[in-house]
């Protein structure tokens, strides 16, 4: 009989307060007890409408049936077959608009935490399982992979099973991707992240850090002199937009890209024991409602910031961020300022002193259907401030386009490609993720990664 | 790990070093740069290549031990290991079609002065150098500007700053297709002023705070023209005339208080003082 409770068992969590001051992980996770009460809230149906909603279909069902039987190590094996990453995914994939928008459980009550239950395997795993790595027969066959995110590291775990000799080339010193040096330490600890590539190691993925494709190498070499049968691009979206204001030049103004980066890859929170600096300040305004903007707002609180804003043009009912974590920045204190828009940074001898806004209302919906901000007139004012975070979007990094001859991209940069087979204009050449979508999500780019590995397989097959 | 093949000293805060990175040579151009890290807590340090020999597979570096990160650079050894090297980024120096040119170093920008006169002349070019330093002990790379060049003028602090050699070849009616300048902010700043009523092209290198070096922080952000350009993807090349030096200025200050407590951190850590 499952456990009819119309409520998800709860997730524990750090207090917001206290965590609000540190860098572990906000989330604990749940025990056993927890993950079979809540895997039994699983009706199994049989129709499956939750795997429909996941951008790599996992087996749902069968591994909260598993859970339920106290098979944990079972339940990971399931979900591995069809996710690369299930430690990561389970917890920054956004469950609530995929697989458990999708659960019948939701229709009267809160659907199955597929989410947490994910997560609670892998963790499960990772402390107690033995990997099993099956060592497939390779084929001899080079595939390059650039770019080592989700979408890089689906595609090439997925070749790699499939016998290819995956080369994973990555621009910075440090596999992961966004995982590495865009989501903070505590929502996805680097520790889990850097297991998971591990993982994908020992199954023979050769991975190349400090390469710059374009820069160090051509696509055209890799296919033409170094014989890579076919290259995937997963470079992600990495170039930060700015609002073009007045005084966004001035020190105290980051984008999230740079202010991230240097606390997550480069470990700048634990300056002057790392050597890369960052610049908090006491009074933080990060412009943008997505989960960089939330990641970038926590990350400067974290720091010792005394007052944290978020200030976006639409209302809250718009933000692009996850519910949950709009939720765990208001219980550590951030500060929501909606319906605003800044019009300029204002400093004194080159550095940030305020930042002036106007007040916003909704008018008509806009292309994107929601309803489109105008300024208030004459609704002017500034807030005192010491440092500007811009969170309002990155697009696809212009560095391969501008080095691979015949590779056609969309006027924002984006990639084209064929959306079911990942081709681009390049015979041999395939992209997925964030370098074809423009910035979205971890599970989107990792299920594009693995459509690539599908065509990919399928067009050297057919060159015989 | 990339091994340090020489190190030499060229002056007691100038250090030259060889890296073997054969990937790199194998590419690199004029007016490209390299980003380093030290090991696992090291920041990303941006710097100019200096020279690049692809036979011998290296690319060579020359830093100013100027704050705790190149204070630990130094301290590395020939035959030691530098954890991370990943290059050539930046757009390469557009050289093509200059026949004359004036290459002007300010102190460690003649580090960087250096190849860009080097491929001129390897051009054909005629290619005066001016090179400036505080004082005679800090001169570097005399030798090697004097072999790519066909005239070399050495000035310090005491006897005149470039800008004032700069002046003196244009008054006597020398012409020059082309002016780079390479060194301190201000120095380059000077320069542009100087060559402006002349209308000729000035190059500028800029060596802005930047994270990644591919485009994705936009830390070295700067205004050229009045747009916004990003130094590590669109530069670091730039025409003078066009940079607003006063924010490139302003920007450099950034981490100033950071800087020193590192500084600080490391000087503690060196000397056992903790």
């Amino acid at each position: 009989m499952p456990n009819m409770s119309p409520k998800k068992v709860e997730m524990p969590v750090q207090a917001g307060n206290v965590r609000n001051k540190n860098f572990k992980e906000v989330a604990l996770g749940y025990t056993k007890e927890m993950a079979v009460t809540e895997a039994e809230r699983c009706l199994n149906c049989k129709h499956k409408p939750c795997v429909n909603g996941c951008p790599v279909n996992v087996q749902i069902p069968e591994f909260i049936q598993e859970i339920t039987k106290g098979n944990f190590e079972d339940a990971y094996q399931i979900i591995k077959t069809t996710n690369s990453l299930p430690a990561v995914c389970g917890r920054v994939c956004p469950q609530e608009t995929q697989c458990e928008s999708k659960c019948v459980r939701g229709i009267k009550g809160e659907s199955v935490a597929i989410g947490r239950l994910e997560r609670f395997v892998a963790d499960y795993h990772l402390k107690n399982g033995k990997e099993q790595i099956e060592m497939p027969q390779s084929n001899g066959i080079k595939v390059a992979v650039i770019g080592s995110g989700p979408a890089g590291l689906s595609c090439a775990g997925d070749l790699a099973k499939m016998g290819y000799k995956v080369t994973v080339f990555e621009a910075f010193h440090t596999a992961g991707g966004v995982l590495m040096y865009g989501i903070p330490q505590f929502r996805l600890p680097k520790d889990i992240v850097q297991k998971e590539i591990d993982l994908l190691k020992e199954m023979g993925v050769e991975i190349k850090t400090n390469m710059v494709a374009g820069r160090v190498f051509s696509i055209d070499e890799l296919l033409n002199e170094q014989n890579y049968k076919a290259v995937f691009i997963g470079s992600g979206a990495g170039l930060p937009s700015f609002m073009n204001i007045p005084g966004e030049n001035l020190n105290g103004v980051y984008s999230a890209n740079e202010f991230l980066t240097r606390i997550n890859l480069m470990k700048a929170y634990k300056f002057p024991e790392y050597d890369t600096p960052v610049r908090a300040g006491k009074k933080v305004a990060v412009v943008g409602g997505g989960n960089v903007a939330m990641d970038a707002a926590r990350c400067a609180k974290r720091l010792g910031a005394e007052e944290v804003y978020i200030i976006y043009r639409r209302s809250e009912k718009e933000m692009p961020a996850r519910l949950e974590e709009v939720h765990h920045a208001k219980e550590e204190d951030i500060i929501f300022k909606t319906l605003t828009n800044p019009v300029e940074i204002t400093g004194k001898d080159g550095f940030v002193t305020g930042i002036k806004c106007v007040e916003m209302e909704l008018g008509e919906p806009d292309a994107s259907g929601r309803r489109k901000p105008v300024p208030k007139p004459g609704s002017e004012y500034v807030t005192d401030i010491d440092t500007v975070i811009i969170a309002i979007g990155q697009s696809p990094n212009p560095l391969i386009k501008s080095t691979t001859e015949g590779l056609d991209t969309k006027s924002w940069g984006g990639i084209e490609t064929n959306e079911e087979t990942c081709e681009t204009s390049i015979k041999g050449v395939f992209a997925g993720g964030d370098a074809v979508t423009g910035a979205a999500t971890v599970i989107l780019a990792m299920g594009a990664g693995k459509s690539a590995a599908k065509s990919i397989d399928k067009y050297i097959k057919e060159l015989g | 790990m990339y091994k340090i093949i020489t190190k030499k000293e060229l002056n007691p805060t100038v250090t030259l070093m060889e890296i073997a990175a054969p990937h790199i040579a194998k590419k690199a151009k004029a007016g490209q740069f390299i980003i380093l890290r030290i090991d696992e807590k090291g920041e990303r340090i941006p710097l100019t290549i200096a020279d690049y020999d692809e036979e011998k597979g290296t690319v060579t570096i020359i830093f100013q031990i100027v704050g705790s990160s190149t204070s630990k650079l130094n301290t590395k050894k020939e035959g030691e290991s530098i954890l991370d090297f990943v290059g050539p980024l930046g757009t390469p120096s557009h050289l093509d079609g200059i026949k004359s040119a004036c290459v002007i170093g300010g102190g460690l920008g003649t580090a960087i002065a250096y190849p860009q006169a080097k491929a001129l002349h390897k051009m054909g070019a005629k290619v005066d150098v001016i090179t400036g330093f505080k004082n005679d002990d800090l001169i570097i790379l005399k030798d090697e500007i004097a072999a790519v060049s066909d005239n070399h003028y050495i000035t310090t602090d005491d006897k005149g700053f470039v800008t004032d050699v700069l002046k003196d070849l244009l008054e006597r009616g020398n012409k020059y297709d082309m002016v780079i300048a390479i060194g301190p902010l201000v120095m380059m700043k000077a320069v542009c002023d100087v060559t402006k009523p002349y209308g000729i092209k000035t190059i500028v290198s800029m060596n802005s705070i930047m994270i990644d070096g591919t485009g994705m922080c936009g830390g070295c952000r700067l205004t050229v023209g009045g747009e916004t350009k990003f130094a590590c993807v669109d530069g670091p090349d730039f025409d003078g005339h066009l940079v607003d030096f006063d924010e490139a200025i302003r920007r450099s200050y950034m981490y100033k208080e950071q800087e020193t407590c590192s500084r600080k951190e490391h000087n503690c850590r060196l000397e056992g003082m903790r």
